[in-house]
């Protein structure tokens, strides 16, 4: 048996600076890519509407990439503990959001890099390196998947905007540190002057 | 024996006069032809095709200077790869092709480049502006078929093809790469 790892002085409370990193960083690109994807969909063709759609492109390869990145890191390292006082059911509620948003991280990405190919236009890296075409060019696949895509892209939304109400809940409701282990300037000291 | 030898004559003649009738190739089949093209939107190559050409042809391996063709191709059974981009291309800015709906080539003359090469030469008229072109050609024949095959590049700004905010090449490339396979038989 490996010995326990000493204790550091600080509990540990909050993700660490890299995890923090990831996760901001990709909850940036992931929000800017949605919107860029709502929006170019219903434009009329242009050379604009033909930009939008390859720098999407590109954001889900590099969003890919990046969320690679960060199941590894996550994988290896352990999350902070939940405040001692949730419920098991709201344990449990965290614990399956946490995982269908990184099934959809991976999920989104790859219907949309199936739909392009399946609609006959490959994906070109920043317009450098082509990524093979899984599909053969199929209108109706195509569409099929495009509403697949639309569909994965909704639910992320609607899982994004659970944690992101569960993750104030624990701020302003139950006060507790759930919000501080992502945002360390929020933490609360526990200073024994402290009101809140 | 004299008369035998004539008929001997005669019939070496005849055997070897098919031999020096050369073949001419003049029946283009257009169900095994194909038009196709590759354009080049953000890097990414986007394949398309013209589904509806005709083309004239009198063409004698043997004499392949005194060759005459004439391609016309109806711009309107293009598929540029998607439905949008059909709706877009028959539009002002593109093919125009309620104004030109039709492309020609016509052939001004073939060069032999050896072997089974030759180099197609015409002007090309697209959307209403005529250009010379030359065609790299390799000719193939199977049976009774002559396949005539190549690829070559045109600039879509050589025929305005994709005017206003198309003509920035940034997005959508100025070179398109078209390739060509022309099946023709012999009429009897």
């Amino acid at each position: 048996m490996n010995p326990m790892p000493p204790i550091s002085p600080v509990p540990s409370t909050c993700y660490g600076g890299v995890a923090i990193g990831l996760h901001w960083l990709v909850a940036l690109a992931i929000v800017s890519s949605f919107s860029v994807g709502l929006y170019m969909a219903d434009l009329p063709l242009s050379p604009m509407k033909l930009k939008l759609y390859s720098w999407h492109k590109w954001a889900g390869v590099t969003i890919f990439l990046f969320v690679l990145v960060r199941l590894g890191w996550r994988l290896l390292h352990r999350p902070p503990e939940l405040p001692a006082a949730m419920p098991a059911w709201q344990r449990r509620v965290a614990e399956a959001t946490h995982v269908l948003l990184y099934l959809l991280m991976f999920a989104v990405p790859i219907t949309g890099w199936l739909m392009s190919s399946a609609k006959g236009f490959q994906t070109v890296y920043f317009g450098v390196l082509p990524l093979p075409d899984l599909l053969v060019k199929d209108a109706d696949l195509g569409d099929l998947l495009q509403q697949v895509h639309k569909l994965l892209n909704f639910s992320m939304a609607a899982l994004v905007v659970a944690h992101l109400g569960a993750a104030l809940k624990h701020h302003f409701i139950d006060r507790d540190d759930v919000l501080a282990r992502m945002l360390p300037f929020l933490a609360k000291t526990p200073t024994p002057g402290d009101t809140r | 024996m004299k008369f035998s030898v004539k008929c001997l004559l005669l019939g070496a003649l005849l055997t070897a006069l098919p031999v020096a009738h050369a073949i001419e190739f003049n029946q283009v089949q257009t169900g095994k032809s194909a038009l196709s093209f590759v354009s080049k939107q953000m890097n990414v190559p986007v394949e398309g095709q013209f589904k509806s050409f005709r083309c004239k042809l009198a063409f004698d391996p043997a004499k392949p200077a005194a060759a005459t063709a004439e391609l016309e191709i109806d711009l309107a059974s293009i598929d540029a790869g998607s439905k949008d981009a059909n709706d877009e291309v028959a539009g002002k800015a593109w093919f125009n092709t309620r104004a030109f709906p039709v492309a020609k080539f016509v052939v001004t003359s073939v060069k032999p480049l050896g072997g089974n090469r030759f180099e197609v030469a015409g002007k090309m008229t697209i959307k209403g502006k005529t250009q010379d072109l030359a065609a790299p050609v390799t000719l193939r024949q199977e049976g009774n078929s002559a396949i005539f095959e190549g690829s070559l590049v045109i600039k879509r700004a050589d025929y305005a093809i994709g005017e206003g905010m198309w003509a920035d090449f940034g997005t959508v490339a100025n070179e398109v790469q078209v390739k060509y396979r022309l099946v023709a038989t012999a009429a009897k």
